[in-house]
């Protein structure tokens, strides 16, 4: 019984391993494909299947007038945006959870958990009900296909996560520790920068990650508000897959954009296993 | 402590959100009553006509909304099954734990439009290695992206193979912080595996499972990055959701001010019935 248990446990493992794997295997193959062995039948195995050529990877680099596709910019407009508004969405949510965790706010019927409950009910907003209005909103103020346009629309997406994280682990923090520093002279400002805030770096890193993913893996915000001042990397990607398929430089432009975040995974395992995230993400 | 202080840590958060938030709202709204489109791109007033069309007039956005409700909902039960599983399995000691954690986590960080521009050329009909290889065994061709039912099913497995790791992840950071009283208990008692879980694991993971499919369901029910890249709502309307047919209305039809109507009333259903379900899940899963 024990036995088969564990043959089905390792069996399950596997075929979700293959499954996980499977579409970046096909796509670093295809990376290295040119027209011929993408177009005369399946080929999966450089060399056994098919000659590689570099050329997929080469074109990523070439400006769009020599025949490239040219993502460096994408890429670095991507790392902008997503890192400012993690960052903006960080310090205010940071500090939001901070109040709604230790002080209690009273006005009418609204308790703290119901503003707690404002914060995280953002992400419920399905995007396409605020691009519309974004979309007029930014072209009024002259913000439309502009990397700052975009910070503004992804503080919405982002800052709900912060707070989520942050009130869980500032409840976890012990209340003893400011109220120490307090009494030892410390003004509550103080307090919290000196005393809790090194004490939440895990919560802070998770909360971190969190933003960075969810900034950049956005695609449909970045897709309606720009157009051709700035494009963000997913934009570019997809722009690419409309035009006529050149499968090659395809895989190998999503494999370059996916590939920063896949370290994102080592480092959240790693708080995982060390127990410091179970408690930031309750 | 002076409590004004409180005030500076929740206002600048606060203000900024609802000072983002609060035009769109009113605008929405507003626009909803409208009947802002391409020949007449103005804010005049033409009362509640807009819904009047939606609630007599437009099966379209009915059948779009029945079919993200089925598209979500089948891809969480998944997700949670599946997440549930592997969470349990890299819990305990096993070989290579940490390998498959991060192999598990994975997905969740990629791209999901960039990573379903590869699922495209991955279930393409004759240039995909999944007809290729399922050729070779002697299955037919299958029309993954082209026929109406099946090509629901290719966007529920890309939809799993994307979220599923965030489900896990939740899973398994719950499961990391239960206590370990209630296992032994129940070892000492020599309870088998499964009746461990029945017992044991899975009502401490009730509230934490709880938080996970509804966290799971508001994002699920925005499915639309998928679906746009993979067959644009197509074959016909086949998989188009609704925020896919909002889209098509305002954003390519131009009819902004129907577009909103759709907007507000989906906001106003995914509200509603998102209370619900984590009232029934609670009332389900966590019994006194």
């Amino acid at each position: 019984m024990e036995k088969l248990y564990k043959i089905l446990k390792y069996t399950f493992i596997t075929l979700w391993t293959v499954f996980i794997v499977a579409p970046f295997l096909w796509a670093v193959s295809t990376s290295f494909k040119d027209f011929q062995s993408v177009n005369s039948k399946v080929t999966y195995i450089p060399w056994l299947d098919f000659e590689p050529t570099l050329e997929g990877w080469r074109v990523l680099v070439k400006s769009p007038a020599r025949g490239g596709v040219d993502i460096v910019e994408p890429y670095f407009n991507s790392i902008f945006v997503t890192c400012t508004a993690s960052l903006i969405s960080i310090i205010l949510g940071t500090l939001a959870a901070y109040a709604l965790s230790r002080f209690t706010f009273k006005a009418g019927f609204v308790r703290n958990n119901d503003i707690t409950f404002f914060f995280i009910s953002q992400r419920i907003m399905p995007p396409i009900v605020l691009s519309i209005p974004f979309f007029i909103f930014l072209s009024t103020i002259g913000l439309l296909d502009s990397l700052l346009g975009l910070v503004v629309v992804y503080i919405v997406l982002l800052m709900p996560i912060a707070v989520w994280i942050m009130v869980d682990f500032f409840n976890r923090v012990p209340k003893e520790l400011d109220e120490t520093a307090l009494i030892d002279g410390c003004n509550p400002y103080q307090a919290f920068y000196k005393v809790v805030l090194p004490n939440s770096i895990p919560g802070l890193i998770v909360a971190g990650m969190f933003c960075i993913i969810f900034g950049w893996i956005d695609f449909f915000f970045a897709f309606i508000l720009t157009f051709t001042e700035v494009q963000l990397l997913p934009v570019k990607v997809v722009a690419l897959n409309s035009s006529i398929t050149p499968w090659w430089s395809l895989s190998a432009s999503a494999l370059i954009s996916v590939a920063p975040l896949i370290i994102v995974a080592f480092v959240v395992e790693r708080y995982l296993s060390k127990g410091n995230l179970s408690g930031a993400l309750k | 402590m002076n409590f004004k202080h409180k005030y500076v840590f929740l206002f600048p958060g606060l203000f900024v959100l609802i000072g983002i938030l609060i035009f769109p709202i009113i605008f929405t709204i507003r626009l909803s009553l409208s009947g802002w489109n391409s020949y007449t791109p103005e804010m005049n007033f033409i009362g509640i006509t807009n819904y009047i069309r939606l609630f007599t007039d437009d099966p379209r956005f009915w059948e779009s909304f029945f079919r993200l409700s089925f598209l979500s909902v089948s891809t969480v039960i998944l997700q949670y099954i599946i997440g549930f599983a592997l969470a349990l399995m890299v819990w305990r000691e096993i070989k290579f734990k940490r390998f498959f954690r991060v192999i598990f986590l994975i997905p969740m960080m990629t791209t999901p439009v960039i990573m379903t521009v590869i699922w495209r050329t991955f279930f393409h009909e004759s240039l995909g290695p999944v007809n290729d290889l399922l050729g070779h065994i002697g299955i037919g061709p299958i029309l993954w992206l082209s026929d109406p039912v099946i090509a629901k099913f290719t966007v529920i497995i890309v939809e799993v193979w994307q979220w599923t790791p965030f489900m896990f992840l939740l899973l398994l950071a719950g499961l990391l912080s239960l206590p370990k009283e209630p296992f032994l208990a129940a070892a000492i008692d020599g309870a088998s595996t499964f009746r461990k879980f029945v017992y044991v694991t899975f009502p401490l993971m009730a509230p934490i499972s709880i938080g996970a499919i509804i966290i799971r369901l508001i994002e699920a029910s925005k499915i639309m990055d998928t679906v746009f890249v993979l067959t644009s709502g197509g074959p016909g309307t086949a998989t188009e959701t609704s925020s896919f047919y909002i889209y098509i209305k305002g954003l390519r039809e131009f009819q902004m001010g129907y577009a909103a109507t759709l907007s507000f009333t989906y906001l106003v259903i995914m509200i509603i019935s998102l209370t619900i379900i984590a009232k029934v899940l609670t009332k389900l899963m966590i019994k006194e």
